[in-house]
């Protein structure tokens, strides 16, 4: 089917407070659309997790939402440091979060790993000094 | 189940068509039509923000009228604490009790006792580990309506026990039955009321099928009523039997101080708690065991139907307490009591914010209220009669409104029809003066 809603969103560096605000709109419009709990939940988490690192890690980007009838799909692109070895990144406690975002409570090295867990399927893709593009995909 | 009653309702000679609830009301659903406000039944979760708001009084909680309890043969009342916390000069628990005996009841029942005993079970269930954290407090029942229409994630998350109120009524109308041996038709229970959310819960309960709350009088009323008998009430009966873990509950914080957990938050105002449930629903908030939420602001102190400023109530909560003395309670924890204050029937989800129940058709829907969204001006005055333009852009696609319903989208339109009518005309009206002048 090719029914498809995509939406954009701005993910402003360094302010933590206004993290997860695309999370909470991307909510609303899946309530919206009478997607199940669950996979809102799924969304929700793994989304505010990926804006934190935006926010943490590359001082900001986009997230864009497609959805489908099949499935959500969102890619969030950087213009960051990029991750020097992804496969490292992607494991349990492993965090090169800043001094100034540990002592807010982030950076517990959890954040790519939550989202491996709650969503059908992510996609990194990085380089040094190039940048980030995150995709999560989650299957309704 | 689908809810029918609800306790927040309109009197349309008082209201004025004004913009303040539609704005104020958390779940969008208020609505100006035809000059009146309108409330959409499914999405009201009766927490009574447009009642405080509303300027002109045209909001208003249904309770019962206090004469409805003689039409039983016995009438207990069951006693919120917030009620104790109203009175200036005498904040004594034996005389206000002792005063509703005088007035018309057989017998009174403390809801706080009945808190404490909720918090004994919530206590066992947590040391037990059978809840799912961070547990959500079941207490304000608005509270529970907000997550059973908007938050369905929260679900599992909620205590799953009967509200103080409930387990109150119960245990009120098995004490009636064993001291009087009247059939239970004839054993009245009323609930004398701080909120119109609790009000509801008598037509729609939460946790059980039916409640055995028989009917909700207004607070205000028995306030008035009370007031000048209480003041001469020199020897009150030993009738209180409540202490500060269950009395505290008219305050917000008041449950968690009692639950005893340092990890726990008390959250009051119905924005702040829907700010604090979108970060759990993202699990955002990690480190804490147990959530207090209170619709209104202070938490039950706080409620539309109270008479003292909920600041002052809630400093007399420790003065009460000083001036009562305290009876032992002849309620007890016990297997029974846990039993009957759980949950029978949980809650479910009703998804009142879907477009449609084909998720295709709500998708064509979705672009066009995007699209329809992106044409209004943003202002989000309020004129058309929706809360915002995104609200107005909804209700269009849904069928209940029409784009021309935004004053500055008839305004475009007049002018464009004015300007075709020039243009049927052959001339300009400029054009016109000059040829006449000539």
């Amino acid at each position: 089917m090719s029914q498809k809603i995509s939406l954009h969103y701005d993910i402003d560096g360094k302010d933590f407070s206004i993290a997860g605000e695309a999370s909470s709109s991307v909510k609303k419009v899946l309530k919206q659309l009478g997607v199940s709990p669950e996979i809102i939940r799924k969304v929700a988490i793994s989304m505010y997790e990926a804006e934190i690192n935006t926010v943490i890690h590359a001082g900001g980007g986009a997230a864009d939402v497609e959805i489908t009838p099949d499935r959500i799909h969102v890619m969030f692109s950087d213009r960051g440091p990029g991750i020097a070895d992804v496969a490292l990144a992607m494991k349990e406690g492993f965090s090169t979060a800043p001094e100034y975002a540990r002592e807010m409570g982030f950076g517990a090295g959890m954040g790519l790993a939550n989202i491996k867990n709650n969503v059908d399927e992510v996609k990194i893709r990085s380089a040094l000094g190039e940048g980030t593009t995150v995709e999560i995909t989650v299957l309704i | 189940m689908k809810q029918v009653f609800h306790s927040v309702t309109l009197d349309s000679e008082k209201c004025k068509g004004c913009t303040n609830c539609i704005k104020r009301c958390p779940n969008e659903a208020i609505r100006v039509r035809d000059g009146k406000a309108k409330i959409i039944k499914e999405r009201c979760i009766d927490c009574g923000e447009c009642i405080k708001v509303c300027p002109y009084h045209a909001k208003k909680a249904i309770t019962d009228d206090f004469d409805r309890i003689f039409a039983f043969k016995y009438k207990v009342a069951l006693v919120a604490p917030s009620l104790y916390v109203q009175f200036k000069d005498k904040p004594d628990v034996n005389a206000i009790l002792t005063g509703i005996l005088d007035i018309g009841f057989d017998d009174v029942f403390e809801v706080a006792r009945a808190a404490e005993l909720v918090t004994t079970a919530t206590k066992k269930l947590m040391a037990e580990g059978a809840l799912q954290k961070p547990v959500i407090s079941s207490a304000c029942p608005a509270i529970m309506r907000l997550i059973k229409v908007r938050f369905p994630n929260l679900i599992p998350n909620i205590v799953p026990l009967l509200a103080p109120i409930e387990l109150a009524a119960w245990l009120a109308k098995e004490k009636a039955i064993i001291k009087t041996g009247l059939n239970p038709n004839d054993i009245g229970i009323f609930f004398i009321t701080p909120c119109a959310a609790k009000v509801t819960c008598a037509y729609a309960p939460i946790g059980i099928e039916s409640s055995l709350v028989d009917g909700s009088i207004s607070m205000k009323d028995m306030y008035l009523r009370l007031l000048p008998v209480v003041k001469r009430i020199d020897n009150p009966k030993k009738l209180a039997t409540a202490g500060l873990d269950g009395i505290g509950w008219a305050k917000n914080g008041g449950e968690s101080s009692a639950m005893g957990s340092e990890r726990h938050i008390a959250v009051d105002g119905i924005w702040n708690v829907i700010k604090v449930f979108e970060e759990l629903e993202d699990e955002m908030l990690d480190d804490i065991d147990f959530v207090e939420a209170s619709a209104c602001v202070g938490g039950c102190v706080g409620g539309p139907l109270t008479v003292e400023n909920s600041f002052v109530a809630k400093t007399r909560i420790p003065k009460v307490l000083e001036n009562t003395e305290l009876s032992p309670s002849p309620y007890r924890w016990s297997d029974v009591v846990n039993e009957a204050v759980k949950w029978k029937t949980p809650i479910e989800f009703a998804p009142v914010m879907k477009l449609d129940d084909d998720m295709s058709v709500a998708m064509q829907k979705l672009e066009e209220l995007e699209e329809i969204a992106a044409r209004l001006p943003k202002l989000d005055c309020g004129s058309c009669g929706a809360p915002s333009c995104h609200a107005l852009a909804e209700d269009i696609v849904r069928g209940f409104a029409v784009e021309t319903d935004c004053v500055f989208k008839l305004r475009e339109r007049v002018r464009r029809l004015a300007m075709e009518m020039v243009d049927l005309e052959g001339t300009s009206f400029g054009q016109g003066r000059k040829k006449r002048k000539q």
